[in-house]
């Protein structure tokens, strides 16, 4: 029986004497390569590349990285540049797709593959070969026992042991059983189904797409290229494939518990009302977190929420400059909510303002407001206003969520002559200096959703359930192999052997034994 | 949605639970002494005739002492129970949805694993360390990371927060009494605890074979092995439920793969000439090590969207 096992795959004792002795390499440069092949095979290779792989994952889990928190990166930059730009040149900040963690990970499926490839060539043919020829020492395997019997029981003991699913040879003075080719199946199939989890992530991830919106209540998004505020596309998506519909958020709504002197504040459920309109005409959905709203190939996810006040702003001629509901990011976890406002075409100058929203407001002893509470039980906003140049008009891409006041003058504020406009639901202030007004107009809420397609998953799970599946097998079923043999004419031999640990290795025996023997009786 | 937060109950739980640490203590005591009496009790039976007296007594003696401390364990554990179920109706929920309740409810998991695992008699020995361990996991709980009774996050109103973390850990369990057997395994086989010049050494030779251990803590390995192939599954398919990707190498889901992947080198490793043994077991502890630093470093100190600790 010849088996392809890794050079240093740790064989029993047992074992050990039944396999062949591996066959000495001759040393030439095919020879060379052989060599180099069975090292980046062997057993060794693998564990070290596992331990490895372990390894390597973690700076990933200290550092911040890109793809999870491109913020934090961005903040240990502007902290300690120096120190940041060692760790970028390192990988550090994109661990799991740099150089050295892919080079670890591509180590290990190529010996993976080496390895299991020719163990699979090894166990097809195995599995169709007859069971081992019986050894011709039987008492140095893990269980053995010798009772009476004569070459009658062996046709009886064949027939018991096909009975429990060995696969038999029945020969002149001996029987020779196997059984639990599963076992190596199993880990066959596990090693394969992780293959197939890495190309379904691979092929999954170029073909994938994750796109962000915002939405403030009574919007509508269309899905095309224009409707997102910000796409990822995988390396092969071709966003013509983007399905076409539309849809429009008609109402979110927040519950806060308010009942609960320790929870107070704590929320307990979003939940987004949206239309979709799409090929199959018009229908209502609802998007929360955990229940993401499933479109053919596209699935919506609720990521975030906050308040978007309706503000209007008049110039200093009267003309409305600015008008309609503003997002307003959430601050803290009582939603004080930071806005910007931008009038570039205000006369006589441009306007801008940034803004805090309380949805229910305290005033501070120090005279500043704070949020109590996250539902508008008291909305207050709060305005320092801006005038001079927006840095709107050099074509420099700018960012909608702040506010560059280089070029500009505080006119109401901490830092200016008068102090900021606080405006209750309804009201309007003026801008002093006869720069316009303000007013605030309503109150309604934004969401915040992903909208993603992930084409590999399906896939990846299903890889994963097989590998799952092959774990257990090969874990869980024993590989066993049984001999009876005849000595003499007044004992028989019973022996086994496992492959691995095998807790009833020496029940098998003994069972086997115990039929043997009580046959006899009723004869 | 209306829920009802009862915080004077999770107060009674809190009592309930205290009560199950002085069972453990108790527990703790009545085993280790089990194990320093099989001793005396073995030496006598050696040095006396065969039918003395006093060898019997001696040997009932530390038989009941066994039983006594498993018993007090299994009380320890059915209060841990009560306390842990009041914490869960206090709540309106499932007991583990931050690190108090988390550690409360994993500690009775392993306790509950362990008292079925006992039809293994090798399994016996390492009852202090079972009981030790809770203690101190139930120690640290109630002192460090008691939070009031609170609410569910909106993310994690899901039942995979049923599925993902039962199973999560089960795991735990069967990778901590791996980690027991494990070290018992390796005190058994250090040159030190060879001979029988002091009493430690005596103890010590009676526990089962290095090799026995060995197979067992591997067995157990085997079961957690599986199970935490399940959790990160689970964990993938939840986290594409609320976060639109299955995998986004977050903190915790980094740690989980590091775990997954060490005890994969330990399975490894038993079957590769020259790491089977002492090397397997070092890295069956390193891989315990690692659900030890997932639970405790991770989660307090660590960024990232499992921030679930409460505190």
């Amino acid at each position: 029986m010849t088996s392809y096992r890794p050079s240093d795959y740790e064989l029993t004792r047992e074992e050990r004497e039944l396999e062949q002795a591996p066959k000495q390499a001759r040393f030439g440069l095919s020879g060379w390569s052989r060599w180099i092949w069975r090292q980046l095979t062997s057993m060794k290779t693998a564990l070290v590349l596992l331990l490895l792989l372990a390894i390597a994952s973690v700076p990933g889990s200290v550092y911040p990285q890109r793809s999870a928190d491109p913020n934090g990166v961005r903040l240990q930059f502007e902290e300690n540049p120096e120190l940041a730009q060692v760790l970028d040149a390192l990988q550090l900040f994109d661990v799991y797709t740099s150089v050295w963690f892919s080079a670890i990970y591509i180590l290990l499926f190529i010996s993976l593959i080496g390895c299991v490839i020719p163990r699979t060539q090894v166990h097809w043919r195995a599995m169709r070969a007859k069971p081992v020829k019986t050894p011709v020492s039987l008492k140095k395997m893990s269980a053995y026992s010798v009772q009476d019997g004569n070459k009658a029981d062996l046709e009886r003991a064949a027939k018991i042991l096909k009975k429990q699913g060995y696969r038999v040879d029945l020969k002149d003075d001996s029987v020779s059983a196997e059984k639990g080719y599963l076992r190596e199946t199993g880990n066959l199939v596990f090693h394969y189904a992780l293959i197939a989890v890495l190309i379904a992530v691979g092929v999954g991830g170029g073909n994938s797409y994750i796109g962000q919106r915002v939405l403030v209540e009574g919007d509508m998004f269309v899905n095309n290229l224009a409707g997102y505020d910000s796409f990822s596309p995988g390396t092969f998506y071709d966003p013509d494939n983007l399905y076409p519909f539309s849809m429009r958020l008609d109402d979110f709504e927040v519950s806060y518990d308010l009942q609960n002197p320790a929870n107070i504040g704590t929320p307990i459920d979003f939940e987004a009302s949206v239309t979709v309109f799409d090929e199959n005409g018009e229908s209502p959905g609802q998007v929360k977190v955990n229940q993401p709203l499933e479109l053919p190939g596209t699935g919506i996810y609720l990521m975030g929420n906050g308040f978007a006040p309706v503000i209007t702003v008049r110039d200093g001629d009267g003309r409305v400059a600015f008008s309609g509901p503003v997002i307003f990011l959430p601050q803290d976890g009582n939603m004080t909510s930071l806005g910007v406002i931008k009038a570039p075409d205000a006369n006589p100058e441009q306007i801008g303002l940034i803004s805090f929203f309380y949805p229910t407001a305290e005033q501070l002893p120090s005279g500043a407001y704070t949020s109590i509470y996250p539902d508008p039980f008291d909305p207050l906003l709060t305005v320092n206003a801006y005038i001079g140049d927006l840095g709107l008009d050099e074509g420099v891409p700018r960012n909608v969520y702040a506010l560059d006041v280089s070029e500009m003058n505080e006119v109401a504020g901490r830092n200016a002559d008068n102090p900021g406009l606080v405006l209750a639901p309804g009201e309007r202030a003026e801008i002093p200096g006869g720069y316009g007004s303000v007013s605030f107009d309503g109150l309604t809420r934004f969401a915040a959703f992903d909208i993603a397609h992930n084409p590999g998953g399906f896939w990846i799970l299903l890889s994963s359930l097989v590998a799952l599946g092959g774990l257990i097998v090969s874990l869980l079923i024993p590989r066993r192999r049984v001999w009876v043999k005849a000595v003499g004419d007044e004992k028989i031999e019973l022996a086994a052997l496992a492959r691995g640990d095998d807790p009833r290795l020496e029940d098998v025996v003994s069972d086997l034994g115990k039929k043997l023997a009580g046959g006899k009786v009723g004869n | 949605m209306e829920i009802n937060l009862n915080e004077q109950l999770s107060q009674y739980s809190l009592l309930i639970v205290y009560a199950s640490m002085a069972l453990l203590a108790v527990s703790f005591l009545l085993s280790t002494l089990h194990l320093a009496n099989t001793t005396s009790a073995a030496e006598s039976e050696s040095e006396q005739a065969e039918g003395d007296v006093l060898v019997k007594t001696k040997t009932e003696q530390s038989s009941l002492m066994k039983n006594a401390g498993l018993w007090v364990l299994g009380a320890a554990t059915f209060a841990l129970g009560i306390g842990v179920t009041m914490r869960g109706i206090a709540a309106e929920r499932v007991p583990w949805a931050n690190m108090y309740e988390f550690a409360i409810s994993s500690t009775l998991v392993i306790l509950m694993v362990y008292l079925m695992s006992l039809y293994l008699k090798e399994v016996h020995f390492i009852a202090p360390l079972v009981s030790g361990f809770s203690l101190l996991a139930l120690g640290v709980a109630t002192s460090l990371f008691y939070v009031q009774v609170s609410s569910l996050m909106p993310a994690l109103q899901s039942y995979w927060l049923v599925i993902h973390v039962i199973v999560a850990v089960l795991a735990t369990s069967f990778f901590y009494i791996a980690a027991a057997l494990h070290i018992t395994y390796l005190v058994r086989k250090a040159s030190w605890s060879q001979g029988d010049s002091n009493g430690f050494q005596r103890v010590i030779s009676h526990f089962p074979s290095a090799e026995t251990l060995d197979r067992f803590a591997y067995r157990f390995i085997i079961v957690g092995f599986v199970l935490w192939s399940f959790t990160l599954i689970a964990g993938a398919i939840w986290a594409e439920r609320a976060w639109n990707r299955y995998w986004g190498w977050d903190t915790k889901e980094v740690w989980t793969f590091i775990i997954w992947v060490v005890y994969a080198g330990y399975l490894h490793a038993k079957a590769t000439r020259g790491w089977t043994g002492t090397r397997a077991a070092y890295l069956g502890l390193v891989g315990f090590g690692a659900v030890l630093f997932n639970f405790t470093i991770v989660n307090l100190f660590f960024e990232g969207l499992h921030v679930y600790s409460g505190l």
